[in-house]
């Protein structure tokens, strides 16, 4: 018997059932879509958070005093003192960046309490990556001049402004009158708990002036040239830093001594490096690929369970049938290859099913995350979902075929 | 394999044991029979329920092995072929009948009937031509496309019979053929093996109606694994079985009385 004349037998024998072929086919398909669409969909997130602190700004250094005394944070001075062409010549620009603590704003009536209430330099748009949207940024002028002029992020445009444009209107900022400049462009949360949205950004002059006072500014946001200048800038910045701090404490303190005794213990500031952060993020996205990596072990596993049932029902509910084939002088190759070629297309067609499934499944977004499709996992999904259908198709019908006629005839 | 010209029995079984089970729990089904068939015979098996029948008939059709004694099918020892010989024999030299009649599933008649010729390697047209001139042996060349379901028991009985024969073997095992049929039937399938006969072919019946006993041209009966008698009948057969003496007479020169088709159109 050929094995063209056997692969006939088994496309009948496929055909000859058409319900049990297409239960057996699903179970094979949705094993492989899971795991495909699963893996897929953690690549996604991971992607997804990879490119929100890409987002971020890589080039970008945030310098933040430490020192809990007065008189020993970083001062305006100190800060602008950072933008120095001879010592710093990897600095691109520094945003000197303060802070206003619990503030609301209103707008006719409706008022919103805002996350963060910046007040800065102009180049901290581009040092943090948050352009402005609708409107324009605020300029060198307007610091300069001291005008109580506002970017607001979108929840707080979205909160304030329902439907109409927010740029020109006089919005009141704890009791100081400030007006809507632009919008900032919608932008993703890199940690999912804050929302970076909602922000509201004014000059440095004018909220020094009305909000916070004049101490120490917060933060220092530094750019630097390019992303692999950071390094560099990063050590320029420590420099300068160690000098004049070391200076200012010295000058504050009251005690000689004291001042070398405070400066050995600690570094009165931190240096936070994007660069830093993405490597930390990463590791957490590395986790997240990980778990999911195991969920779709998990659900390989199910998935194979699943074909593992039906194949063997499958297989043992013809037990009789492969005993009356024997009973008409079937040899057990025949029987097997007959079998095992039945297997193969089950789990071919299946998986192939399974596999189109997966990757029509993937250009939908699934629970907020676009998957991004990892090619091994179609290679491992198909590979192990074929393995286990052609395994526990064959191996039953290996021991039915083995059986003596009578025995595989009288099979209940 | 050639088709058998030798003489000598074509069954020969000598001291056939067969028992189940192990130790206390052993069930002797067969306690040493002791039987040869001759070539063109016609033979029926009876006994009650229990004596060992079906376990003897599993053994002459190759779907058992025996615990002990010789089986020598056409002088070969079938104890002693392989897994693969013993699928030839099988092919070849038994069409084997059973009670529930054993069709495969969602598998049209035709195609069921194709079935031992495909595993014998024969091309697929001339199978289509043998499996068709089976079937209408049997008188159900116009139901060749139905499956097993849309058959009656006795169509579905008839199918098998054509199954059975399409490969031209010496021999026809039938186990208990009629069981499940209705007299009507029985009348048919019973016809059909009378034509075989005349035809030449061997042929062993297992059956516990006395009336399709009467037709078999020797008559066994079992009682408790042994051989209870031995007894050559000589009166006619049923309506529609060939008469004379058994033994004597030529493979093929005589057909029945009524045969619905010539023999001679089995390839």
């Amino acid at each position: 018997m050929s094995f063209l004349e056997i692969l006939r037998f088994a496309v009948r024998g496929v055909t000859a059932n058409k319900l049990r072929s297409g239960l057996t086919m699903l179970g094979v398909l949705i094993g492989v879509g899971a795991v495909i669409l699963l893996v897929a969909v953690g690549n996604g997130s991971a992607k997804q958070i990879t490119d929100r602190i890409a987002a971020l700004g890589t080039s970008t250094l945030t310098v933040q005093g430490t020192g809990r005394a007065a008189g020993t944070g970083i001062t305006l001075d100190t800060a602008l003192a950072l933008q120095d062409p001879v010592l710093a010549p990897d600095v691109k620009s520094v945003s000197p960046v303060v802070n206003a603590s619990s503030t609301t704003i209103t707008y006719q009536g409706s008022d919103h309490a805002v996350q963060q209430f910046v007040g800065t330099y102009p180049t901290y748009f581009a040092a943090s990556n948050s352009p402005v949207g609708g409107g324009a940024a605020f300029s060198q002028d307007d610091l300069d001049q001291g005008r109580r002029v506002v970017v607001i992020g979108r929840t707080v445009a979205d909160e304030l402004f329902p439907g109409t444009d927010p740029v020109g209107a006089q919005v009141t900022v704890d009791g100081a009158l400030f007006t809507v400049v632009g919008v900032l462009q919608n932008k993703s949360s890199a940690s999912g708990f804050a929302d970076a949205n909602d922000v509201a950004i004014a000059p440095l002059t004018a909220v020094r002036q009305t909000l916070t006072g004049y101490g120490p500014v917060n933060s220092v946001v530094v750019e630097a040239t390019s992303p692999a200048k950071v390094a560099d800038a990063q050590a320029e910045v420590s420099t300068i830093l160690d000098q004049r701090l070391r200076v200012a404490s010295t000058g504050a303190g009251s005690g000689a001594g004291s001042g070398g005794a405070r400066g050995a213990n600690a570094t009165p500031y931190r240096i936070q490096n994007a660069a830093q952060l993405l490597e930390t993020q990463t590791q957490t996205a590395d986790t997240f690929t990980v778990l999911l990596g195991a969920v779709a072990g998990i659900s390989l596993l199910v998935g194979g369970i699943g074909i593992t049932n039906i194949m063997l029902v499958t297989v043992t509910e013809r037990t009789r049938e492969i005993g009356i084939r024997k009973a008409l002088g079937a040899p057990r190759g025949v029987i097997l290859t007959q079998f095992l070629a039945e297997a193969t297309m089950l789990s071919l067609v299946g998986g192939g099913l399974g596999v189109a499934a997966a990757l029509v499944g993937s250009h939908f977004t699934i629970v907020g995350v676009r998957p991004v499709v990892v090619p091994s996992s179609i290679v491992l999904a198909l590979g192990v979902s074929v393995a286990i259908g052609l395994f526990f198709g064959s191996v039953p019908a290996s021991r039915a075929a083995g059986l003596r006629p009578i025995d595989a005839l009288r099979y209940e | 394999m050639s088709e058998p010209t030798g003489p000598g029995p074509v069954l020969d079984v000598r001291d056939l044991t067969k028992v189940y089970g192990e130790g206390e729990a052993a069930v002797h089904a067969l306690r040493g029979v002791t039987v040869a068939v001759e070539r063109g015979d016609y033979l029926a098996i009876m006994g009650s329920s229990g004596s060992g029948k079906s376990t003897l008939m599993n053994i002459l059709g190759c779907l058992d092995v025996p615990s002990g004694g010789r089986y020598l099918l056409d002088g070969v020892d079938v104890s002693r072929l392989n897994d693969r010989q013993l699928a030839l024999v099988r092919n070849r030299r038994i069409g084997f009948v059973f009670q529930a009649f054993n069709l495969i599933p969602r598998t049209s008649a035709v195609a069921n009937v194709e079935l031992p010729l495909a595993y014998a390697g024969v091309r697929p047209a001339e199978r289509r031509r043998r499996a068709l001139a089976a079937l209408e042996l049997v008188g159900l060349a116009d139901r060749a496309g139905h499956e097993p379901n849309q058959l009656s028991g006795g169509q579905q009985q008839r199918v098998a019979v054509a199954r059975a024969l399409v490969t031209e073997p010496a021999l026809v095992l039938a186990d208990e053929p009629t069981g499940n049929l209705d007299s009507r039937s029985t009348e048919d399938v019973l016809a059909i093996l009378d034509e075989l006969h005349a035809a030449g072919r061997t042929i062993v019946l297992i059956t516990h109606e006395p009336e399709v006993g009467a037709r078999a041209k020797r008559l066994i009966k079992l009682f408790d694994g042994q051989i209870a008698s031995d007894v050559r009948q000589d009166g006619p057969a049923g309506p529609g079985g060939p008469g004379g003496a058994p033994g004597d007479s030529g493979p093929g020169d005589r057909l029945g009385d009524r045969p619905t088709v010539p023999l001679e159109r089995i390839p």
